[in-house]
Formats: C-alpha cells, sequence, structure tokens
C-alpha cells in the first residue's frame, strides 16, 4: 500500500490515487504523417521496466490533478513526485 | 460422562482459572473446560483424542500442536449464522456455552464411512486428480468427489455479527509478544518512539507461556509479568493481543486482524477488526515453528509435537498421556522431558536421531535421568484411534530389541520435535531475502529491507536469553534510526544462530506412510512419485503434490517437503529453495475483509431527484452501475416483462415519461471548447450552430468505440455534452486527463453537472402535446424546434428555468426537459398531471431498451466490445470524412481496423414465427450444430409493434450478409435466424422523429 505525495495535497494514501500509466509518452504532432508503425509504437507500446519507471498518477479522490511520478517498480520506492508539465527528470540522477 | 470428570487434568499448576469452570459441548457432548483454555486444551483434558478425519484419506486425526500451526483439529464453532468453519481447535479460547463439531467426517468421527478411502490409499497419490478424473470430464465426478473431499462448510444463514476496518499509525510496531518482541518494545518504547506491539494469542509471552511455571527458579515468569506491567505504563507503546498480523505490505503497511469477540458466544460491537497500521520500521519478532518428525504412521492422534506436550502441560495443567515418548532430532525436546518429569507424567524413552557427539550439554544431564537412545528412528507409531506403542529402529530400519520386544515400546503419547523453522512469513511477503542455514537447519532471514528488523527466534536465534538481547538490539536500533536517543548506540543485532543442534534427515526406513503435510494428506511418497516424474522445481513439486497448499499454508510441512526433495534429488536443501510465502499469514474471515462495506454499505448508491416519486409510480428498481432506476413499473399483479411490453407500446401509441437525470452531463466552457471538443468526437464539432445538437461517437486512441452521445452548443463558447449514464465519470476523467496532461494550452473548463439537473424525457406523438399544456417560452413548434435542438427558458407557472432538447433514443418524437434538481420532483410530477388526458405513461429503463432496440440505436457497452470501432456499427463514413484529427482517427488505417472479416453490426429475426432469440447465442454458419463461432447476440427482445422477436448482435463481415440465414447457438442448442439491416427493422425512414 503505497503512501503517496501529491504535489497539491500533501502525503495521503495509495486508496484516493489512480494509476495513469507511462508518463512522457508524445503524440505525433501530425499523426496523419507517421507509418503505422511509428503510430502503433505511441498508440499500443509501453515500457515496463523492472526498476525506476516514470508515470503518470491522478488524485482521484482529492483534488483531481494528475502528475507524474518516478517509482522503483521492484522496491515500490518513489523516488520523485513533479508536476504534469515539468521537465522530464535526468535518469543519471535517478541512478 | 460426570461433569467434571477432566480425567487428564493436572492437580495443580498451569495459566488456567480453576476457579471458573466452563462447559462446552463437543459433537453434541457437554464437557467441562476452564477459563484459560483452549478448545483443544479442554478436549485433551477430557481425554478426546480423536477430534477429526483427515481431508483425503479420512484418517482420524488428533490435535497436531498447541497453536496457529495446527494442521488437524479443524472444527466447525458456532451455529447457524455465526457458525465458523475451518476454526484450529488450538488457538480457540474455550468460552461458556461454545459449541464445536468436527468436520470431514460421516456418521461420526469415530465411524467415519469415508475412512475405506484410506485402505484404498494407493490410488490417492500425487497427480491422482490429473490423472484419472479426465474421461468423460471432471464434471463427471465433480459431485461425488466433492460430497467426500474438502474441509469445512460454509454456514447458510447470514452473519448476525458486524466486523470493522481500523487505521492506525505508529513509528514502530512490533510483530509479537513473545521474549524477543516483548524486548523491542520495551527498548523502543523507553527511547520514546510510539510503538505498537501486536500479539496473536490473548496473552503475552509467546514461548514463555510454556514455560513451568512451578518452578522455583520461574524466572521466565517473574520477567514476563515485570515487562508486561512496565509496557501497561507507557503512554506511547500500545499493545494489541489477540491479533495477528497476516500481510506485511508496501510502505511500512502492515494488515492484522483482531478477535475481539471470540471468547464469547454473542458480545456487543464487532466480532473482529482489521487493522490497516502504517509504520516506519517494523520488527518481525514472530517466533518459530517446531517441525513434525517424518517416520510411519506419524499422523496417529497422540502423535505431537513436543512443544505442543509442554504447552499443554505447563501452561493448561494438562497431561498429553500418562506415559510418554519422545522421539527428536535435536536438544529442544529435552527441556520438554524434565517439564513433564517435574509435572509427575513418566516418560518411557528419548528417541534421539543424533549420535551423542552431535548433542548440547543438556543431553548429558538427561542421560542421568532418562532412558536416552542415540542413532535410534522411530519405524512405526502404532494403534488406530491413538497411538498406544512405538516401534524404535536404527538408521537402517532393524528394531533396536535393547529398549524392549522388537523395538516396541508401549506409551500413550508421542512427542516429537523434527526441529523448528524461523516464522519469517512476513519478511516473504516483503520480499526479503531467504536463505537456508546449516546451524538453524531452517530457513532464516537474509538481507531485510531497510524498514524490518527480525529478532529472536523468528532471527534464528533461539536460545532465551539471546532472543531477548536479540530484540532488544532490534528494538533499540529502530529507534536510533528513527532519531530517538537510545543511550548507547546499538550496532550489533547478529547474535548467533545457534539452533538446538538440528540434524534432520527424511529417509523411508519402513514401508509404512509418512505424512509430509497433515492437512491435504501429502505423503513422503508423494514427494517419491514427483521426482520419479522429473518434477525439480520445488514451485512445482508444491503443485504437483499439494504439499503446503492446505489453510496452513505448510506451516508444518514446508522444511521437511523441501528437505525430502533435495535428498531424493541430491541437491544442498538451500539450492532447492523455498516457495514463496504470500498474504494471509492465517486464514482470514471473508467478514472481516468485508468489514463494515456489505448489502446497502457494499457501494453508494445514487438516486435520482425524482426517486421518491418513482417508487409512488410503481417502479421495480434495479442497479444500473451506481444508480438505482426503474427497470418498468408493473401494475398491481403485472408481470415485469409484461409491464415492459405495455409501457413500449404506450409510447409509440402516445406519449410515455422517463427519468433521465442519470444521463452524464459535462459541460465544457471557454475560448477554445470548440477546438477541443472536437480532438474528441468523430464527426465536426465546430459547424454546429448554437442550439443546435448533434449525435457522436468517442474513440480512444486505439480506434475502439468507448462512448456514444449528443453534444450540444448552448454559446459560442459553451457545450453541454452527454455520455451513457454508466460511463459519466469515466468518460469526464477521460477529457481531464487530455485537458490536464496533453492541452494544456487550450483555455477550456470542464465540469460535471450530471448532478445538478433532473431530466424527464416525454416521448411519443403527443410529447408535444403535453409539454405545450404544461407551458415553455420555448417555441416547440416543428420548423421553429426541430429534431436535434435546445433551447433554455422557463416552464411552467412558476417559471422555473429550463433546458429543452429534442432527441431521441426511442425512435419518437422527444423532448429531454431538464429542470434544476431540486425542481425535479415538482416538474415530474406536474408532467404527469399535464399528460393524464393523453394516458401518459412512465416507462423504464428496460422498456426503453425495447423501443431502441426496435429502431437499431446502439447500446455502448451492450452492442459494442472492446474491439468495436466506428466502422464496425456503420460509422466508419463520418470518421473517415472528417478532415481534423481526432483521438483514435490514425487507429482506424491499421491493417487491422481495414480487415474484411471484422464484425459489423447487424439484426436479427427469426425464421420460424414465435421463435425466441437469445441474447449471447453465437452466430454459427448454417446447419452448423456447433463453432466456431462467427459473433454473437449482443441484444434481443421482443417487439410489440413488430410482434415478434429481434435481435441485434456483431457478426463477421455482417454487413454483405444481409438476408443470410445463419444458426444461432445457445446452451447447447442451435436455431435458424435471418440477418438483418439493424436500422430497418422499425420505422426505416425515421419519419415519427420529425413530425
Amino acid at each position: 500500500m503505497l503512501q503517496v505525495e501529491c504535489p497539491y495535497c500533501g502525503v495521503r494514501d495509495e486508496t484516493e490515487f489512480a494509476f495513469g500509466g507511462e508518463a512522457h509518452t508524445v503524440r505525433p504532432e501530425n499523426p496523419a504523417a507517421v507509418s503505422d508503425v511509428e503510430w502503433a509504437d505511441y498508440a499500443f507500446f509501453r515500457n515496463n521496466p523492472k526498476g525506476v519507471h516514470l508515470e503518470r498518477w491522478r488524485h482521484a479522490y482529492g483534488c483531481g490533478q494528475w502528475f507524474n511520478m518516478v517509482r522503483d517498480t521492484v522496491s515500490h520506492e518513489i523516488l520523485e513526485v513533479y508536476a504534469i508539465d515539468a521537465v522530464k527528470p535526468a535518469l543519471r540522477k535517478l541512478g | 460422562m460426570a461433569a467434571n470428570a477432566q480425567k487428564m487434568r493436572l492437580a495443580a499448576g498451569g495459566r488456567i482459572d480453576r476457579s471458573r469452570p466452563l462447559s462446552f459441548s463437543f459433537n453434541g457432548k457437554t464437557y467441562q473446560g476452564f477459563e484459560g483454555d483452549t478448545l483443544a486444551s479442554a478436549l485433551l483434558a477430557n481425554g478426546v483424542r480423536v477430534v477429526g478425519r483427515s481431508m483425503k484419506l479420512h484418517r482420524p486425526r488428533g490435535l497436531l500442536s498447541a497453536g496457529v500451526e495446527e494442521p488437524n483439529a479443524l472444527v466447525n464453532v458456532g451455529e447457524s449464522g455465526r457458525a465458523e468453519p475451518n476454526v484450529r481447535a488450538t488457538a480457540q479460547p474455550l468460552y461458556p456455552g461454545l459449541i464445536a463439531k468436527s468436520q470431514n467426517c460421516w456418521p461420526s468421527v469415530k465411524y467415519d464411512l469415508n475412512a475405506i478411502l484410506g485402505w484404498t490409499s494407493s490410488l490417492w497419490v500425487a497427480g491422482f486428480y490429473n490423472k484419472t478424473f479426465m474421461w468423460p470430464g471432471w464434471r463427471w465426478y465433480e459431485d461425488a468427489v466433492r460430497a467426500v473431499a474438502g474441509l469445512g462448510r460454509l454456514p447458510k444463514a447470514d452473519d448476525p455479527d458486524t466486523y470493522e476496518h481500523r487505521n492506525a499509525h505508529c513509528e514502530i510496531l512490533i510483530v509479537g509478544g513473545g521474549a524477543a518482541g516483548l524486548a523491542a518494545a520495551l527498548a523502543a518504547g523507553n527511547a520514546g518512539a510510539r510503538v505498537t506491539l501486536i500479539e496473536q494469542d490473548w496473552e503475552l509471552g509467546g514461548s514463555l507461556l510454556r514455560v513451568r511455571t512451578q518452578a522455583t527458579d520461574a524466572l521466565e515468569d517473574n520477567w514476563l509479568k515485570n515487562v508486561g506491567e512496565r509496557l501497561a505504563a507507557m503512554p506511547n507503546v500500545t499493545v494489541l493481543a489477540h491479533t495477528t498480523a497476516v500481510g506485511l505490505f508496501d510502505h511500512g503497511v502492515v494488515a492484522a486482524v483482531e478477535l475481539l469477540s471470540s471468547r464469547h458466544e454473542v458480545v456487543a460491537g464487532p466480532r473482529q477488526r482489521v487493522w490497516k497500521i502504517r509504520t516506519k520500521k517494523i520488527v518481525i519478532a514472530t517466533g518459530a515453528i517446531e517441525q513434525p518428525l517424518v517416520f510411519p504412521n506419524n499422523d496417529r492422534p497422540g502423535v505431537m509435537l513436543a512443544s505442543a506436550v509442554r504447552e499443554y502441560t505447563n501452561r493448561y495443567g494438562v497431561m498429553p498421556g500418562a506415559n510418554i515418548v519422545i522421539a527428536t532430532n535435536n536438544d529442544s525436546a529435552y527441556e520438554v522431558a524434565f517439564d513433564l518429569d517435574a509435572a509427575g507424567i513418566s516418560v518411557a524413552a528419548i528417541v534421539d536421531e543424533r549420535s551423542i557427539g552431535n548433542c548440547g550439554d543438556i543431553v548429558d544431564i538427561a542421560a542421568h535421568k532418562f532412558r536416552v537412545r542415540h542413532n535410534a528412528f522411530v519405524l512405526d507409531a502404532k494403534g488406530t484411534k491413538g497411538v498406544n506403542a512405538v516401534q524404535v529402529g536404527d538408521t537402517h530400519g532393524k528394531p533396536l530389541t535393547s529398549i524392549g520386544g522388537a523395538g516396541t515400546l508401549k506409551c500413550d503419547c508421542l512427542a516429537m520435535s523434527g526441529g523448528w523453522q524461523p516464522a519469517i512469513h512476513l519478511l516473504g511477503h516483503a520480499r526479503g531475502e531467504v536463505r537456508y542455514d546449516e546451524a538453524v537447519a531452517g530457513f532464516v532471514p537474509g538481507e531485510a529491507p531497510p524498514h524490518i528488523f527480525i529478532a529472536g527466534a523468528a532471527n534464528g536465534v533461539f536460545d532465551l536469553s539471546s532472543a531477548q538481547r536479540d530484540g532488544e538490539c532490534a528494538g533499540a536500533n529502530a529507534a536510533a534510526e528513527l532519531g530517538f536517543d537510545v543511550g548507547r548506540p546499538e550496532v550489533n543485532t547478529r547474535r548467533s544462530r545457534n539452533g538446538y543442534n538440528i540434524k534432520r534427515t527424511i529417509k523411508s526406513r519402513n514401508p509404512g506412510k509418512q505424512w509430509i503435510d497433515f492437512q491435504h494428506d501429502v505423503t513422503l511418497r508423494d514427494i517419491d512419485v514427483a521426482v520419479r516424474e522429473d518434477y525439480v522445481s520445488v514451485e512445482h513439486v508444491k503443485r504437483y503434490t499439494t504439499t503446503g497448499m492446505s489453510a496452513d499454508q505448510g506451516k508444518t510441512s514446508n522444511v521437511n517437503a523441501i528437505h525430502a526433495l533435495a535428498e531424493r534429488t541430491n541437491r544442498a536443501i538451500g539450492s532447492v529453495g523455498v516457495t514463496t510465502f504470500r498474504p494471509f499469514y492465517m486464514p482470514v474471515t471473508l467478514g472481516a475483509l468485508a468489514g463494515r462495506r456489505k448489502g446497502a454499505l457494499y457501494t453508494p448508491t445514487r438516486y435520482s431527484p425524482m426517486d421518491a416519486l418513482q417508487g409512488k409510480a410503481g417502479a421495480a428498481f434495479w442497479d444500473y452501475g451506481q444508480w438505482r432506476r426503474p427497470a418498468a413499473y408493473p401494475k398491481e399483479g403485472e408481470a415485469l416483462a409484461d409491464a415492459m411490453q405495455r409501457e413500449a407500446a404506450a409510447v409509440r401509441a402516445s406519449v410515455g415519461i422517463y427519468d433521465g437525470s442519470p444521463l452524464g452531463k459535462i459541460e465544457v466552457r471557454g475560448a477554445d471548447a470548440a477546438a477541443f471538443l472536437d480532438r474528441f468526437y468523430i464527426n465536426n464539432v465546430p459547424s454546429l450552430k448554437i442550439g443546435k445538437a448533434r449525435y457522436s461517437i468517442m474513440l480512444d486512441e486505439k480506434g475502439i468505440v468507448i462512448d456514444n452521445g449528443i453534444f450540444a452548443r448552448l454559446g459560442e463558447d459553451h457545450y453541454l455534452i452527454h455520455t451513457t449514464s454508466g460511463n459519466a465519470s469515466r468518460i469526464l476523467a477521460w477529457i481531464e486527463e487530455w485537458r490536464q496532461c496533453e492541452w494544456l494550452e487550450l483555455d477550456i473548463i470542464v465540469r460535471s453537472v450530471t448532478p445538478a439537473w433532473a431530466n424527464a424525457t416525454l416521448s411519443g406523438p403527443n410529447a408535444r402535446n403535453v409539454l405545450d399544456a404544461l407551458g415553455t417560452d420555448i417555441n416547440l413548434a416543428n420548423d421553429a424546434f426541430p429534431h436535434m435542438s435546445i433551447a433554455e427558458g422557463v416552464i411552467g407557472n412558476e417559471e422555473v428555468p429550463v433546458r429543452i432538447m429534442r432527441a431521441s433514443f426511442t425512435g419518437e418524437l422527444s423532448y429531454e426537459v431538464n429542470v434544476p434538481a431540486r425542481f425535479g420532483a415538482a416538474l415530474w410530477q406536474n408532467l404527469l398531471k399535464t399528460g393524464e388526458p393523453f394516458g401518459i405513461t412512465p416507462y423504464g429503463v428496460e422498456s426503453l431498451m425495447i423501443l431502441r432496440s426496435e429502431k437499431g440505436y446502439i447500446h455502448v457497452g451492450a452492442d459494442t466490445d472492446g474491439a468495436t470501432i466506428p466502422d464496425d456499427i456503420g460509422w466508419g463514413g463520418p470518421a473517415a470524412k472528417k478532415k481534423a484529427d481526432f483521438i483514435g482517427k490514425r487507429s482506424l488505417s491499421l491493417p487491422d481496423r481495414v480487415r474484411k472479416d471484422r464484425r459489423q453490426f447487424v439484426g436479427f429475426k427469426p425464421v420460424a414465427p414465435n421463435q425466441k432469440i437469445i441474447s449471447g447465442a453465437h452466430i454459427i454458419g448454417a446447419g452448423r450444430s456447433t463453432g466456431p463461432s462467427e459473433g454473437f447476440v449482443t441484444s434481443a427482445f421482443y417487439s410489440p409493434h413488430l410482434e415478434r422477436w429481434l435481435g441485434l448482435g456483431l457478426v463477421q463481415s455482417g454487413r454483405a450478409r444481409m438476408g443470410e440465414t445463419v444458426n444461432l447457438y445457445h446452451a447447447g442448442s442451435v436455431q435458424p435466424a435471418k440477418i438483418v439491416e439493424p436500422l430497418k427493422q422499425f420505422d426505416p425512414e425515421g419519419e415519427r422523429l420529425h413530425v
């Protein structure tokens, strides 16, 4: 049972949050211009790493705001929580 | 039987309260015990040896243990709704009037007819089910097998008790109130940390409760009393007794179950409480569990763990036998011999598997007092309803004649010790490292996660004073890591893991059956069979033999199974490894897990603002997602199905009224509202004029239909969108995610207004007449306000604000009349009154389903599934025509989405009149009686207007197959039906919409 620090409300129990999948997937600027393979990569494929994962969460039973999280999928340690429009943290730092 | 015939009760001693006798019943017979007894100790005091039958072979079984690890003594406690199956008699406190029954035996525990299974047991080996019940199929055997197998039976009556959940927070949670846990709590509490200590027993002490209290040097008992008092005096320490930690979860959460009323039949308040404790540090001080020896007929009643023999004698003042043989492979059982002797119980002999050189000092001392045989093994435990003799032999299985004729020792109890396994289950839940330790002859903690400390016997530190010291260090270190001043830094948590000089060997010295898992009736032979069939992995052997898969999770069988597997595959035990421990440590009742969340409190129910009036109108309420809604309004004596037909007919004949309040309503406002919504719908949004509405479909990015509905334009920058009722919150979240995460630059606000508006929908040729009669400032004339229009105004004499949308899901002239929720009830009443001359008829959700099916209007989620794209439901054209991008558009041109054999939306017409079409039936080719499936019927109703059944469904290449006759397969039978245009079954030109 994770304990999540919502960037807007503070530390809350996991039951208040909803998981939203991998973060920083970029929707092609002009979908009509990309190949089937490129589109499929965006629409169907997600990374599923054993270890550090950048992912999207929503404080569904709280402020309703989306935010991003860096979580270790093995230890479930939450390494960082940041605003949805903040830059992707450098992976080096997350080591 | 005399009420006081506790023939096996010792004259003195124990922690029972002899001044408080309790009477209880077991298998219909009344017995007496004392306050402080468990059901097991009281049965033993009364000389009851057989308490149950084994699961598969129906062997008579007695008590193996004195604690929660018990595999045999599972009984049914209580009656009617309070009955609880599979209660461990060894952990059930005795209470006045307790009623217990054996399970798994018929007609009685003494004469179980199914014991014949034991004589044919050669059939019941590992993999037996998989190999035998294959032909003609498992279903052919299922009833007969289930009748004789299995454990307890669920009570049929409702449970009258309540259960509750509670959250708690602390800084250091200590699991286990034995010597190590108490020392840890004391150290952490003294340092000032907020400590919670949980103990599964109702009394603190752990293994100290087994220690002899009459001894002149009752140091342990004094220490226990002293620590208990000191902890009780600390305001920062909470002690929860009779509370078992059942699972350890991420970020320091421990789930525990507190048994509040297991000491009484009925109490005020909840029966059990589930604690969800969030903590910073966890000290696991859960002790160790003694393991059985493996020898032929080691499951006989009277063959018990040595620790249990000690506990019954010392804690409960009960003689497990009058003449006891002790068999052991370690030093710990020698302490038992001394305690038995002190209690005046005869120790016939000590049979020690080890040579004298491998033993501790206590063995030398015991040799002066007891008859000790080294390098000696139990070859057999004799006696049917209980052990009456033990045959002892050497390592080759040759009887040791030196101890009696044919190596046989007479006895009425055999106390065995096959070593000790640290209770590291919770560490397993945390995925902590576990490794085999030769000195302990068991699995011990390796590297633990940083917030977890393991202390005492759970850490492989068995010796009492070392365990106390280990606990003290763990408590102090946990507190120091949280910044508390512990006086002196405690760095060394590693005490010596000495064990009891355990030396485990598992060999077949005799052809008899040797039990590994008592509860699942798994014997050494089953392991042999698995090995012979080339099973190597411990996880596979576990599943093939089912060892360790019973309700006790192998607490007394896993170690022996792993050891046997290692010996038989010539591997080191450490390399065989251990199966994964998962929550729960102990079976948890479903009532406890549900807590208050049952019945009406299971999930919130949403009510329409007009709900009370629906009830008055005779609504039959069904649950639709979270909403309670009228399915139909049956009149007195009218069947529900007839009411649906009547209501549907009334709508087409004159006018009906429908409570549409649960319809999902979302408002989107802002300068970019049109551009924003245009990215969600498959047809054009900005071109829609103010005051107009348009039907459309939403896709996910994979091109799959996720919702349909109408969007309307109320102003230049103001839209109202409708979602299907069950989808409202999901679609709101979907739109919000794109707004917040992807298109932050757009100027928009999105709000759900579903609960703000009450909606009464008028439908039928007289809908306009009813609305005109009530009066509104909106001009409703057909040319002024045509189909797919929306307007705001006032309604009725009180001039209540109203939003009227002309749109239809019935195929008839329809107005959705929306007023602020507080006016909803008044609106409903006024419309009913105004509509009286027109015979206005309330119609429910199911009646609406008939009407929309006649029209072929799709119901997303019923007529579509997770693979449906717009083209499958006839909307490929608009989606392809739209120039602008929208969510999912690009996916519609992927190869899979343009396949010719996709399942497409069609209608079905029966071939024979009066033939029923069944929703869920599979479509198979004409003339076939079985698959492959080419699709399925998604909706089917009897149409009052067509006077026949009609169906809707998805069929491979459906649009190219109009007019084709196919077979509908349902539950083994087939019926022919014709594929027809779904939209052309009733009013194909839609004339009734535009009147």
